[in-house]
């Protein structure tokens, strides 16, 4: 069933078991985003150290079990990262979601988000996917780092 | 067809008007097709119908003879084009008994109806029934669709004025309780669904428009949810004004209604200026021309209100009263049917009494988006989301609903497939 490339089972299992939910202080940056075609909504914090270290990402939301997988994925690739590392991954990702199924995806990188390559296929739920990656950029920004690529 | 809940030849319901559903399934090419291998179900209709042959075969003949600019062309296709515009327009003040023709104004849909009545409103409107400032209020309902909440809050902004709202019950009926405070002598207009989006909910008129006369504030109806599927008489309704969309009741998108009384028309000022609108121009000024020509500048959606008349005779054919019935059938059904799911909440009433067609539910511990993703992965297309009412969603304190709605062609079966979907989304999310 096509579904199966939708629900992964790494999905599923991040949405029931997620890693790193909760919000948590110290922090650097905030940002809240809701996707306001379905009410879906994250709020992320990044906090940098003195090495420019992605020290931790903690985040808090509600909405469906790709928006709230992809956050928990999300947690578990770019914390303790560099910034500039951060932003070759979030760069992987949003080309790999807005790939409509093309995009090979980087496993290597990309970690338990080569899940979301079947998510890339359902063009209603790739902002789902996105939402908690576009938070995280903006709470990156104001924490002080940029994680946009220069290309981008 | 059968229900399980109303018994077959109980002798108070047998004078109740019917209609052979297949037969009217037959007349709707969408309803044929498959999705993602299976035959679709389709329960989206309150958010847009599904149209029959006869409304699409309309549109076609008239953009392949009649085609030409109404209100304007001397030619003969221009006259037939005009013709047919405004033969529409007549039946279209039919369909909801309208005194006159002229009461019908054509717009791009609901929203844009409501905010032609909110944009009557201002600080210096000659008629004072229409002038607002600080100390006036406005009253419309917590259960409403955000296009009958955003024009008033801006409204609002605009001129001062205080926004008030009618509460919803547990049970998803609009709060009367506080009606005498929350209509009173400062209350400018009051405006609210006849029929609930998202709960079903059919809302109760006589004592809004009583109270409101009282007090001398007009009332509006956002009857998008209401036209459609049971009947609608304005002058029964005894309101000032309603709002609703061709797309939603088996026409095309791109048009929509606001009748008004015509006296209240006519005191209104322009809303977008251009031609048509006008009775002269001149360089030091201009002035307008009467309703319902001063309300539709510029070149209107003509194909689409001849599709919406051929809709109104289409709907007419099969009668309001027996679409009503075969919705309230259907809903009995699917409410017992919802219900025996595990998990499964309704919101809005739970008994088929003053509700519609429409049913929204949240499944314990699966996100709406899951729902529909799971339930269109079986052909069943519904609604999730916020249903542009985010206030609903806060009142009963969910972030987003799965919404299931029905219309004339909609069956016990396919009710059936959307309780074997749910089966499914607790197989995969359990």
């Amino acid at each position: 069933m096509r579904l199966d490339q939708l629900y992964q089972e790494i999905i599923l299992d991040h949405y029931k078991h997620p890693h790193g939910r909760g919000l948590r202080d110290p922090f650097g940056g905030e940002a809240h985003h809701v996707n306001p075609t379905c009410g879906d909504e994250v709020t992320m914090r990044v906090a940098v150290d003195s090495a420019g270290v992605l020290s931790d990402i903690s985040y808090d939301g509600q909405g469906c079990s790709i928006s709230q997988a992809s956050a928990s994925v999300l947690h578990e690739l770019l914390r303790g990262r560099r910034a500039d590392e951060a932003a070759r991954v979030h760069e992987a990702f949003a080309e790999l979601m807005g790939g409509r199924g093309a995009v090979e995806p980087d496993e290597d990188l990309l970690g338990d988000g080569v899940a979301f390559a079947g998510v890339a296929k359902y063009p209603a739920r790739v902002k789902c996917a996105l939402l908690p990656w576009m938070a995280f950029k903006d709470a990156a920004a104001r924490a002080g780092v940029a994680v946009t690529s220069p290309a981008a | 067809m059968s229900t399980a809940a109303i018994p077959q030849g109980m002798p108070q319901y047998e004078d109740k008007p019917r209609f052979d559903v297949e037969k009217v399934r037959a007349d709707f090419p969408m309803l044929d097709r498959e999705v993602n291998g299976h035959r679709m179900v389709y329960l989206d209709s309150g958010n847009t119908s599904q149209k029959p042959r006869q409304v699409l075969e309309v549109m076609q003949a008239h953009l392949e003879r009649h085609n030409g600019n109404v209100s304007r062309s001397v030619h003969t296709v221009g006259t037939e084009a005009t013709e047919a515009y405004e033969g529409a327009r007549a039946k279209v003040a039919r369909f909801i008994n309208a005194p006159s023709v002229d009461e019908v104004v054509f717009s791009k849909n609901a929203t844009e109806s409501i905010n032609l009545v909110a944009y009557s409103f201002s600080d210096r409107a000659d008629d004072p029934r229409f002038r607002i400032g600080p100390g006036d209020e406005i009253v419309i309902s917590e259960m409403e669709h955000h296009s009958n909440i955003v024009p008033w809050q801006l409204l609002c902004e605009r001129t001062g004025a205080k926004l008030r709202w009618f509460s919803i019950t547990d049970q998803g009926r609009l709060g009367l309780d506080k009606l005498e405070d929350l209509i009173n002598e400062r209350t400018k207009i009051v405006s609210y669904a006849l029929v609930s989006n998202t709960l079903g909910t059919i809302n109760p008129t006589s004592a809004i428009t009583t109270r409101a006369k009282q007090v001398g504030a007009l009332v509006m109806l956002d009857a998008s949810q209401a036209v459609p599927h049971i009947p609608v008489d304005v002058q029964d309704l005894n309101v000032d004004f309603i709002a609703f969309t061709g797309h939603k009741m088996c026409g095309p998108t791109g048009v929509g209604v606001l009748w008004g009384r015509y006296e209240l028309l006519n005191a209104m000022p322009p809303f977008l200026g251009g031609g048509s609108m006008i009775e002269t121009v001149s360089m030091s000024g201009s002035t307008f021309a009467a309703p319902p020509a001063r309300f539709e500048a510029g070149t209107p959606p003509i194909v689409e209100v001849v599709g919406l008349g051929a809709a109104v005779d289409y709907l007419s054919g099969i009668g309001m009263e027996a679409i009503a019935w075969h919705e309230k059938e259907l809903t009995t059904y699917a409410l017992d049917a919802l219900l025996a799911v595990p998990g499964l909440r309704i919101f809005g009433p739970e008994t088929p009494v003053g509700r519609g067609g429409t049913l929204s539910f949240a499944l314990d511990g699966v996100h709406p988006h899951d729902v529909g993703q799971v339930l269109d992965s079986v052909g069943v297309e519904v609604r999730v989301g916020h249903h542009c009412a985010r206030p609903v969603c806060a009142r009963f304190g969910v972030p987003a609903m799965t919404r299931a709605s029905f219309y004339l062609y909609t069956t016990t079966e396919e009710v059936d497939a959307l309780v074997r979907g749910l089966d499914q989304v607790r197989k995969i999310f359990g």
